[in-house]
């Protein structure tokens, strides 16, 4: 068997597990004398694997270590972005950590190996190589959102998410175990290949399919299986919730891209069924559960699990232009995300978590930029027309419209209504209310300030290559490999 | 020679005792964990059995993956727990309510 290995498509990962360990030895060197030192490092090990992986976006689809991973653009694309936004969070998070006295190396290696595994996710080729980097993503995660121990509440939160975590990864195994016994091979194109040509048990192909969808919406927060993403937000520190809600999205993103849609595409017409129940009782539950939320984490954590429901609206349409448009949405959502949790990031302060909806009453009138990044995030996020949220939004719809779904596109159209209720809210909050006590003060260094505006204006500044980043994104979607 | 049936019947049936013990545990965290381990060999049982029948090793392969992944996570999980310990002195599954709404 010729095997060909192909290593240097591997490089930005094998850069960051190098840089990885040698960040965690000069943490524990140098750590106590200069204690920025391993946070500067690692953005700037993130940005040189980031601009690694983007050079190498537009190179023809490739596989290497004899089909483990895939070397293509989808890949590569998910990879700088994953990179890029975890470099942001290490930006956001530096002060909240310091103000904790929780400032320690761990974080940043922890978020590194995070990054890692994500990477591996976003460019799996096989059974294994998609476990074990979702594996070294749960496990980072697991111990980031335990980060601050001496806490109950993060602490209650880590153990619900282990527990919930590790019974999807069970649940997946299982899945894939089926399909290895059906398929006789555990690489994705092979199973794709295997699936095509035979005669399989429709059945247990089914079977299969139930668990490896389940699973899905368990790392996803899909309802009915998002029971851990409120109680995760709200108890980790909010460095880690701006870490989980960024990021790991992207990579879910690759990880359904791989297995459904590149193991599995033979049998979309069953699992669309299973995503389109999932895609609007997310879109239903968690608008409707938000407006009952008083933490602004946890609202934040409903918002999420609307969101993946209408991110799912693309991928079930099961067709090119409705992948790209769920790779638009998820790239969108991360950045609304690193936007909103470094918003609450920024006003925070020893001894302050601004975490409540009533901390950000009267926002407007002592600052008054940072209402309107607010208002900006808050449209992005509800959807209303001059930021990209709306694009976004109206890109999944539109691919769920293209395959004849009519109902499924009003139900979200509803439910997007809905959720424009609790935005709005915010909004209201921060302009017409009065601060009740004390107003909220800015702590923050200015590379955060001149950061999160950066980060927030992007929403709106990308308006006129609209056209353009789309069509990348399709693009980007017909060059998958395998 | 056993059919490979069986061995798929016993992976399902300790598959379903994890997910149940789990499910139906109020008292005790660490017996969470028993289950989570046990949904994982239950999952090495029906690769193994798989593999064998297929006469394909790379199921063989997965297995020393997972054992090595679930290793990894029992350590993580019995940290958590330590801390949760040490901040609550309890570890009854039904005491974890600070989080809801």
């Amino acid at each position: 068997m010729n095997i060909d290995l192909n290593i240097a498509a591997a490089l930005p990962e094998m850069i960051l597990a190098t840089m990885a360990c040698l960040i965690l030895l000069i943490d524990a060197f140098y750590g106590n004398r200069y204690r920025q030192l391993t946070c500067w490092t690692s953005i700037a090990t993130l940005l040189l694997v980031a601009l690694l992986a983007a050079s190498d976006i537009s190179t023809q689809s490739d596989v290497a270590f004899g089909g483990m991973y895939f070397d293509d653009p989808l890949g590569n694309l998910l990879k700088a972005a994953i990179f890029l936004s975890t470099a942001v969070v290490f930006l956001y998070s530096r002060e909240y950590l310091e103000q904790r006295d929780i400032q320690s190396g761990e974080f940043y290696v922890l978020g590194l190996f995070g990054a890692l595994g994500m990477s591996i996710m976003a460019s799996a080729g096989n059974f294994l190589t998609i476990y074990l980097g979702l594996e070294l993503l749960a496990l980072s995660l697991y111990a980031l959102v335990a980060f601050n121990r001496k806490s109950d509440r993060s602490t209650e939160a880590a153990m619900k998410y282990f527990v919930l975590g590790a019974i999807a990864s069970g649940i997946l195994l299982y899945g894939l175990s089926i399909l290895y016994g059906l398929t006789g091979t555990l690489d994705i194109t092979g199973v794709s290949t295997a699936l095509a040509n035979s005669e399989v048990n429709n059945q247990a192909i089914t079977l299969a399919l139930v668990f490896i969808v389940v699973s899905l919406a368990f790392k996803l927060g899909a309802v009915p299986f998002h029971m851990w993403l409120p109680d995760v937000y709200q108890g980790s520190p909010t460095a880690t919730t701006l870490y989980l809600g960024s990021a790991p999205k992207l990579a879910a993103f690759a990880m359904i891209m791989r297995l459904l849609v590149g193991g599995l595409e033979n049998f979309h017409s069953s699992w669309q069924e299973m995503l389109v129940i999932l895609a609007i009782l997310s879109m239903g539950a968690g608008n409707l559960i938000a407006i009952a939320q008083t933490n602004i984490k946890r609202m934040l954590a409903y918002s999420t699990i609307s969101h993946m429901g209408f991110f799912l609206l693309g991928i079930l349409s099961a067709t090119e232009t409705g992948y790209s448009a769920s790779l638009f949405y998820v790239m969108v959502y991360s950045v609304m995300a690193l936007g909103t949790f470094g918003m609450i990031l920024l006003f925070s302060r020893r001894g302050f978590e601004a975490e409540e909806l009533s901390d950000f009453k009267g926002l407007g009138q002592h600052h008054p930029w940072y209402a309107f990044l607010m208002l900006l995030l808050m449209f992005s996020m509800a959807g209303v027309p001059p930021t990209v949220g709306f694009y976004a939004k109206l890109s999944v719809i539109r691919s769920v419209l293209q395959v004849e779904l009519v109902w499924v596109a009003v139900v979200a159209v509803l439910f997007a209504v809905v959720g424009a209720f609790y935005y709005l809210r915010v909004i209201k909050l921060v302009y017409f209310d009065h601060a009740e006590g004390e107003a909220l003060i800015v702590e923050s260094p200015v590379a955060n300030k001149v950061m999160l505006s950066i980060n927030v204006l992007a929403l709106i500044v990308v308006l006129p290559w609209m056209g353009e980043i789309i069509s990348f994104c399709t693009e980007v979607i017909t060059s998958l490999a395998g | 020679m056993i059919p490979l049936t069986h061995y798929l019947i016993l992976g399902a049936i300790l598959f379903a005792i994890g997910i149940v013990g789990i499910f139906l545990n109020r008292k005790n965290v660490v017996i969470l964990l028993m289950s989570i381990e046990l949904m994982l060999l239950s999952v090495n049982i029906n690769f193994l059995a798989f593999s064998h029948y297929l006469g394909d090793p790379g199921g063989q392969v997965f297995v020393f993956f997972i054992l090595t992944v679930a290793a990894a996570e029992a350590a993580i999980g019995l940290a958590i727990l330590i801390a949760l310990f040490r901040n609550r002195r309890t570890i009854n599954v039904d005491d974890l309510d600070i989080l809801k709404g």
